[in-house]
């Protein structure tokens, strides 16, 4: 716990403040069950998807679940070609011995001590139990890279996500260029008009999208994912709002120097613009590799699939081979994992400051 | 904070050699045609060419898309393009709205639409609601005094970077039917629980699922608020001796107000739109028990054997002037917050 005075005099410290020496309110007992039950349902989740990925199928139909992945040991015992399922059984003396299954006949079980081969036990199936140790299904990821068509759905992803952030980049930064570095007549006539866009999400127009794309020859192709979302107006409105602080006097000194408008924009404005623009660029790249409802309408064909579609259409399947999507799960989740752990501090006053997700 | 910034900043050092390069070639070859350009039609009119491409995209992605599903909406058949189209006038919308009582979607000639309205309904009044509370309550523990705490807010974040796909996935795996929330069950001397059949459990894991997808984002915005109150008024209530519920309710919640607005209204025009994650979990069903009217739109257009595009985009138009309300108070909401 924090000192009483120190927490008196922090900043936004409402709840912490104590009347009284090193008194607990009930709001500090509640902060901090309410953070362990927080973290709890918040990790708990992510936690047991990985941790079940690497269970096998036989494995993942257990039920009670076992918390780790478990797999049968086996022993290689004298006389015998195969090796042999290890068990703990309860011998009728109450102890608990090692042996090895031979096999199995109705519910009972020919057993041996791997220690003494040569002596068979009849032992009731009842009284023992299978020894596992801890054994990762690696095969769970290997598979489905080697089998199925999920290194093009990785792949896809990943051409989807890198073009389409380029050309927001591209085409924002400069629409927000001639927005917020130039005067002219109609300028705020087309600022509206971007903010007014904000208020037509993909959702309400699908379906002319859907024709204005099959019209262009565009469905199966990832064109058809990269270019309707190109163009954002929070993008604009966001690069645009920064490009308004940077002095007038760089660029009529570059003008002076008889730079071009596009050199001014590309030489100037945008390496000022930077930290907008890594904002926008880091929001681009988790809008595309998260996109699910668009992909999903225009990418009919396995080929072209992202790995959102996907990894939905896997688990759409009839008989649903949990084992695989699991383990492509975590794959799906570990870029996002990898770029928040780096960014956490960006992208978190990147959305605080802009509100846009 | 600082070490951070440095870490950004080597990072963005990094990125800048890497892309340097081939990026200066990309500005040496489109310098000079469009220097051409500018001398073509003059300094003044530059702007207009650099607004070119980003107008080009609205205009062919979301103005005339706007303008078909207008004249989509007021045509029948099953055709594709428009010219082939029979103009029907108002008559989907007739159709859509035709019900014996508005109160009972059974009564409708198109019941799926007003069971997805019902549905998305009962889903915001939830969601919206406990996502308001639980962002708050988040936004005012991680505001305290705590130690590690951008660890505690990344606790609460993360799931806001999760794809839905990867966010449903990870949850239908643990309510299925021989999932580990049943084992506990079992486990305490309850029955199992078929969560995907009940139509009340689907959606109540429906709204659980979309507010621990997006709680982080919410509580951010309001933790930000929460940071802009100034100290003093704190101090100076502490000094008159006022009780910390006295300082909750008199300072805190008015001040946090416009934020809050926000973060209502927000989450009102996300859950409006609610397909991805739900559509995943359930499917929309047991039934149409959690079919939103995203996936009632979908459904008609591109799914169903007959793809009826002109229903779509009635339904569609609908769903709209919802969301150009909401937008409009989401703006208002966010200006009123930033101007005072």
């Amino acid at each position: 716990m924090v000192d009483a005075t120190q927490t008196a005099r922090s900043v936004g410290s409402m709840l912490t403040v104590r009347r009284g020496r090193g008194r607990l309110h009930w709001t500090d007992v509640f902060t901090y069950i309410y953070l362990g039950f927080g973290f709890f349902l918040m990790f708990a989740p992510v936690v047991w998807l990985v941790l079940s990925s690497f269970k096998t199928p036989s494995a993942l139909q257990e039920f009670p679940p076992t918390f780790l992945p478990l797999g049968p040991i086996t022993v290689e015992v004298e006389g015998y070609d195969d090796s042999l399922l290890l068990f703990d059984v309860t011998m009728e003396d109450g102890s608990i011995q090692k042996l090895a299954q031979v096999r199995r006949i109705g519910i009972m079980a020919q057993m041996v001590d791997p220690d003494a081969p040569d002596e068979r036990l009849s032992i009731p199936i009842n009284t023992r139990e299978p020894v596992r140790e801890l054994r990762m299904a690696w095969e769970n990821y290997r598979d489905p890279l080697e089998r199925f068509n999920f290194v093009s759905y990785l792949w896809n992803s990943v051409i989807v996500t890198l073009v389409a952030t380029v050309i927001t980049l591209l085409i924002n930064s400069m629409a927000a260029y001639a927005l917020s570095i130039y005067e002219f007549r109609g300028r705020n006539a087309i600022m509206l008009f971007v903010i007014g866009t904000l208020m037509i999400p993909i959702t309400v127009i699908l379906v002319p999208v859907y024709i204005v794309v099959t019209n262009l020859g565009m469905i199966n192709s990832l064109w058809a994912v990269i270019l309707p979302g190109a163009a954002t107006p929070t993008g604009v409105f966001l690069l645009r709002q920064y490009m308004l602080t940077i002095p007038k006097d760089l660029i009529e000194a570059a003008r002076m120097d008889k730079a071009s408008e596009w050199a001014i924009y590309w030489r100037v404005v945008m390496p000022l613009a930077m930290p907008a623009v890594a904002v926008l660029g880091i929001f681009s790249i988790m809008w595309r590799w998260n996109e699910f409802l668009w992909p999903m309408i225009v990418l009919n064909r396995s080929e072209v699939y992202t790995l959102q579609v996907g990894l939905n259409s896997f688990q759409g399947e009839l008989d649903v081979q949990w084992h695989y999507i699991l383990a492509m799960t975590v794959v799906t989740l570990i870029p996002v994992i990898i770029v928040f752990a780096f960014l956490q501090r960006f992208i978190t006053t990147g959305i605080a400051s802009s509100g846009m997700k | 904070m600082a070490h951070v910034d440095d870490k950004l900043g080597n990072a963005g050092e990094m990125l800048q050699n890497v892309v340097a390069w081939p990026l200066g070639i990309l500005f040496k070859l489109l310098d000079l045609p469009i220097s051409a350009i500018q001398r073509l039609i003059g300094i003044r009119r530059m702007p207009w060419f650099f607004l070119l491409p980003n107008l080009a995209f609205f205009g062919l992605f979301v103005i005339l898309p706007l303008l078909m599903n207008l004249a989509y909406s007021v045509t029948g058949g099953t055709q594709l393009f428009l010219q082939d189209r029979p103009i029907t006038g108002t008559e989907q919308y007739r159709f859509l709205f035709d019900c014996g009582s508005y109160a009972d979607p059974l009564t409708c000639r198109e019941d799926r639409f007003w069971k997805g309205i019902f549905n998305t309904s009962i889903f915001i009044f939830f969601q919206v609601s406990f996502m308001v509370l639980f962002s708050l309550i988040t936004a005012l523990v991680l505001n305290r005094e705590i130690r590690a705490r951008g660890f505690w807010r990344a606790v609460f974040f993360f799931p806001v970077l999760l794809s839905p796909v990867v966010v449903a996935l990870i949850w239908k795996w643990i309510l299925l039917r021989d999932g580990i929330l049943n084992a506990f069950l079992v486990s305490i001397g309850l029955d199992r629980i078929l969560f995907f059949v009940s139509p009340e459990w689907a959606m109540f894991w429906a709204v659980f699922v979309s507010i621990w997808a997006h709680l982080g984002f919410y509580t951010l915005i309001l933790l930000a608020g929460l940071q802009a109150i100034q100290p003093d008024l704190y101090e100076a209530a502490e000094m008159d001796g006022t009780s910390k519920e006295r300082v909750f309710f008199r300072i805190t919640l008015p001040l946090l107000w416009p934020n809050m607005l926000v973060v209502i209204v927000l989450a009102l025009i996300k859950g409006v739109q609610v397909f991805d994650e739900v559509y995943v979990l359930t499917g929309g069903g047991p039934g149409t028990a959690t079919q939103f009217i995203v996936q009632y739109i979908y459904n008609t257009a591109f799914t169903n054997q007959v793809q009826n595009f002109g229903l779509a985009s009635a339904a569609s138009m609908v769903l709209g002037v919802v969301l150009f309300i909401l937008t409009l108070t989401q703006l208002a909401a966010t200006r009123r917050r930033d101007n005072g």
